[in-house]
């Protein structure tokens, strides 16, 4: 690779640690998010492990019960919420705009830096006291053992300021930063996606941050809010943290949303269908996720009234959602489908995904609830979605960019190997899970009556598999660095702007000048002789493919 | 409309059984629609797989009336799930007027009953057959949760407040009881059960609390509902220490201090376990203050028989 491109035109530390450049960012992301992943997943290798067996298997009750915890954290807020957001849209998002950066790059930076600082005194919770309870931090338990909630809380506030300045951020670069003939009807869905997923960030968070100081306060002047000894309520901690967490959810699904559309256009050569549905209905819920917090509230005391109103909206938002599982199948009616590991990704997200919107349909239901609600059919349904949704997807987008980012074409033979064990193992480790609540096996337990025996070993027997295909990824991906092919400008013929304008890994200034768009994002029927892009077309791992320069482009 | 079995436990009382008929019919439902949709994505996958690299794929004019089916079928099939959910929702929430009344208290570990003809007791929660029962439940320390799988009910069970939830159980049989909010280290040992049996073993069982049983045996079946979570008596350690080794010895504490066990330090220990803290062990255990006079007699008698 002898052009100048952004990895290669500064190889200096303080290059890196000062750099403006969104793709730069986006990459520092993509390290921090993915060492997150790494703990958080080996604590859940740890506490599958433990629950090989009821009773003592390879820790004390205390040290699973802070396990599971961590384990939980670590995903959610420092792994799945700036997953897809923060590496791939940073990334990607202004490329598909056609823009030289973000709208503000600075702000960019900084929030980067906030992240890593409030993962830090999050983890500082660590040191000074125990943190145990779940993610949820119901209280009076979870401040009744300690200040260590106090920092988790800090961290998980000064985290939520790097979401709502990246939110920001997007909403403004996508509002005025878009290339000529760029209109909203032609934009990719990934924009729209991340445009919903960052209304979200700026309206919710805020209320996560006014919990941990109304706990601060109360902890430290003694004020009753959510401690009944002092006259506090603890359900109305419960509505403060599902009035953040919930939408939160949507954090973590809509930008997944965006990806599976994207890949399903691209690797069927179709418009996706339904696009205005698609993109429209992601903004939609996005508003509608702030009205549905109580659903996970039915038997915490709140008023039936307010139950059985929060379940109906929880169906309406449920409808929209599985319209665009039938949108996504049918973009491959009269299409020419792909079978590349990104494609891999997808078709397995509308298999674990759809599970995953069918048994949270069966949680709507009041009565039904009742039975399900913190037994383990929750655990799989969450993880059947955050998992089988957001992580499967980012898989799906990472193999995608992954050419684009760093030039290199991973081994396809290995990629779809992983896939296969990722799916297998996914399944294997998280299915029966939905048996044993159906059952009655409660959640967060680390010990268990003989008869769940037989299924908690299958699920832990699954999780070995599934952690086996993910470090497969791992090696592959970072095998790929040094060894790779090169990646051609447009590997998998695709039609949006980081394919099509741009060389692989992308200029620093992303274009050489302003491209100007004349057709919509999946407008594969309009101008065959565009596949394959402006780029070299091919499989990218044939023979060495050069890279090219887009055509139509100096190459001063 | 399905097996019980593999998927849901018993169902005992009658209203599970409708919470079921509920279950499979969403259970049917989705199966149907996701396996269809599974089909066709693998039937789209194989027909319109790519077949060389000059693939040309024909544009799609999209169908209103389509698209229209895709959101009006599943919005009817949702309100009727609703509505249906909404309709057994409240009938979990209503108990008969002519309930029999038990008060429970949760606490960490264990829970504790009250009957209204001034009998106490906790672990195993005796109703009668065929009876409404209606529980009055409140906390006396952090969040619980109320779960009694065959009888499909479910309650989070709070320090501030009382909630309730009922039942009328319909066949004589033990029924385990489980804890389902987080509440700490033991937690998962928060279990207990409903034992219904028939309405005259039910009067017989009330009048035989009512007498009092030896102070050992009483002591006994307390060290069994609310002690065995923590502590072993054969030796081994589980979160506090074991109870059969201890009795007579000299007990080294946290603070430095130490104490023979005699009958008032294993009363002290029971009522004010924060006071001595055996050096070794987290100070976990909270007072068992809600113990009867009699119980605690019971357990130091107890205590003492151990070897």
């Amino acid at each position: 690779m002898s052009q100048v491109n952004y990895l290669n035109h500064d190889k200096s530390l303080k290059s890196w640690l000062f750099t403006l450049d969104h793709k730069r960012i986006g990459i520092m992301y993509l390290v921090a998010v993915s060492l997150s992943f790494l703990a958080g997943g080996i604590l859940a290798l740890l506490v599958r492990t433990e629950l090989l067996g009821p009773g003592e298997t390879i820790m004390s009750a205390d040290a699973y019960n802070q396990s599971f915890t961590l384990h939980a954290v670590l995903m959610i807020f420092a792994f799945i919420i700036p997953a897809i957001p923060a590496v791939m849209g940073n990334f990607v998002l202004p490329i598909q705009l056609g823009a030289k950066d973000v709208a503000f790059p600075r702000l960019n930076l900084a929030s980067f830096y906030i992240y890593l600082a409030g993962a830090a005194i999050a983890l500082t919770a660590l040191v000074v006291g125990r943190v145990d309870g779940g993610w949820t931090f119901y209280t009076p338990y979870s401040t009744s053992v300690g200040d260590g909630i106090l920092f988790i809380t800090a961290g998980v506030f000064v985290m939520g300021f790097s979401s709502i300045l990246t939110g920001l951020n997007f909403i403004v670069t996508i509002h005025k930063m878009r290339a000529p003939g760029l209109t909203w009807n032609r934009l990719p869905l990934f924009i729209w996606s991340i445009y919903a997923t960052s209304i979200v960030q700026v309206l919710a968070t805020p209320v996560i941050g006014i919990t941990m100081v109304l706990l601060f306060l109360e902890r430290l002047l003694g004020i009753g809010i959510f401690d009944p000894a002092l006259g506090g309520d603890p359900v109305l901690f419960q509505h403060f943290f599902w009035f953040y967490s919930h939408p939160a959810v949507y954090i973590m699904i809509l930008p997944a949303f965006g990806i599976i559309s994207d890949l399903m256009g691209t690797f069927s050569r179709q418009q996706v269908s339904g696009y205005k549905f698609v993109a429209l209905s992601s903004v939609a819920i996005a508003f509608l996720g702030f009205l549905v917090w109580g659903h996970h509230m039915f038997v915490s005391g709140q008023s039936a009234v307010s139950s059985i109103i929060f379940s109906l909206i929880t169906y309406l938002i449920g409808i929209p959602t599985g319209v665009k599982v039938i949108n996504w199948v049918q973009t491959m009616y009269k299409g020419s489908v792909w079978l590349q590991t990104p494609m891999l990704y997808a078709l397995m997200f509308l298999f674990t995904f759809s599970i995953g919107g069918f048994t949270g349909v069966m949680l709507g239901v009041l009565a039904v609830d009742v039975h399900l609600h913190d037994t383990y059919f929750v655990v799989a349904h969450f993880h059947y979605v955050m998992m089988g949704g957001n992580v499967i997807a980012a898989l799906g987008g990472l193999h995608y960019w992954w050419p684009k980012m760093t030039g290199k074409m991973f081994n396809e033979t290995l990629g779809r190997i992983a896939a296969v064990l990722v799916f297998i193992g996914f399944n294997v480790t998280f299915f029966p899970q939905f048996i044993l609540g159906t059952r009655g096996m409660p959640r967060r337990y680390y010990d268990y009556l003989p008869e769940f025996t037989d299924l908690h070993v299958l699920s832990s027997l699954g999780s070995y598999i599934l952690g086996v295909g993910l470090f497969l990824i791992l090696g592959y991906l970072l095998h790929s660095l040094f060894r790779g092919k090169n990646a051609p400008a447009n590997p998998w013929g695709a039609l949006t702007l980081e394919w099509t304008h741009t060389t692989t890994p992308p200029d620093p200034h992303n274009f050489h000048e302003t491209p100007i768009v004349t057709r919509g994002a999946y407008d594969y029927h309009l101008a065959p002789e565009l596949f394959g892009g402006d780029g070299a077309s091919g499989d990218g791992h044939g023979e060495e493919a050069e890279v090219s320069v887009p055509s139509g482009q100096a190459t001063s | 409309m399905g097996e019980n079995g593999f998927w849901l436990p018993e169902a005992s009382t009658a209203l599970a059984g409708e919470v079921d008929t509920l279950f499979w019919f969403v259970f049917w439902v989705s199966t149907a629609i996701f396996a269809a949709v599974i089909a066709a994505k693998l039937y789209f996958v194989f027909k319109y797989r790519r077949r060389s690299e000059q693939d040309v794929p024909t544009p799609v004019h999209e169908s209103k009336v389509l698209e229209a089916v895709w959101i009006v079928v599943p919005t009817i099939l949702v309100l009727i799930v609703f509505t249906w959910g909404f309709d057994l929702f409240v009938q979990l929430s209503s108990a008969p007027p002519d309930s029999y009344e038990i008060t429970v208290r949760g606490k960490q570990w264990a829970w504790e009953y009250e009957y209204a003809e001034g009998v106490q007791t906790a672990g195993d929660l005796y109703v009668p057959v065929g009876q409404p029962v209606k529980l009055n439940m409140s906390s006396v320390d952090v969040l619980h949760s109320f779960f009694v799988p065959e009888f499909r009910i479910k309650q989070d069970v709070l320090p501030n407040r009382y909630t309730s939830v009922w039942f009328k159980a319909e066949n004589v049989g033990e029924y385990t009881i489980y804890c389902t909010e987080y509440c700490g280290t033991a937690h998962s040992g928060m279990l207990g059960k409903v034992v219904v049996v028939s309405e005259e073993d039910f009067a017989a069982w009330l009048q035989k609390q009512n007498e009092g049983l030896p102070p050992a045996e009483l002591g006994q079946q307390v060290y069994n509902t609310q002690c065995a979570v923590c502590h072993a008596i054969d030796g081994s350690r589980k979160i506090g220490p074991p109870l059969n080794v201890f009795y007579g010895t000299e007990r080294v504490f946290t603070d430095g201090t130490s104490a023979t066990a005699d009958d008032s330090y294993v009363r002290n220990s029971i009522l004010n376990p924060a006071s001595q803290v055996v050096e070794g062990y987290p100070p976990a255990m909270p007072p068992f203050s809600a113990l009867s006079a009699q119980q605690v007699d019971g357990l130091v008698a107890y205590i003492k028989t151990l070897e």
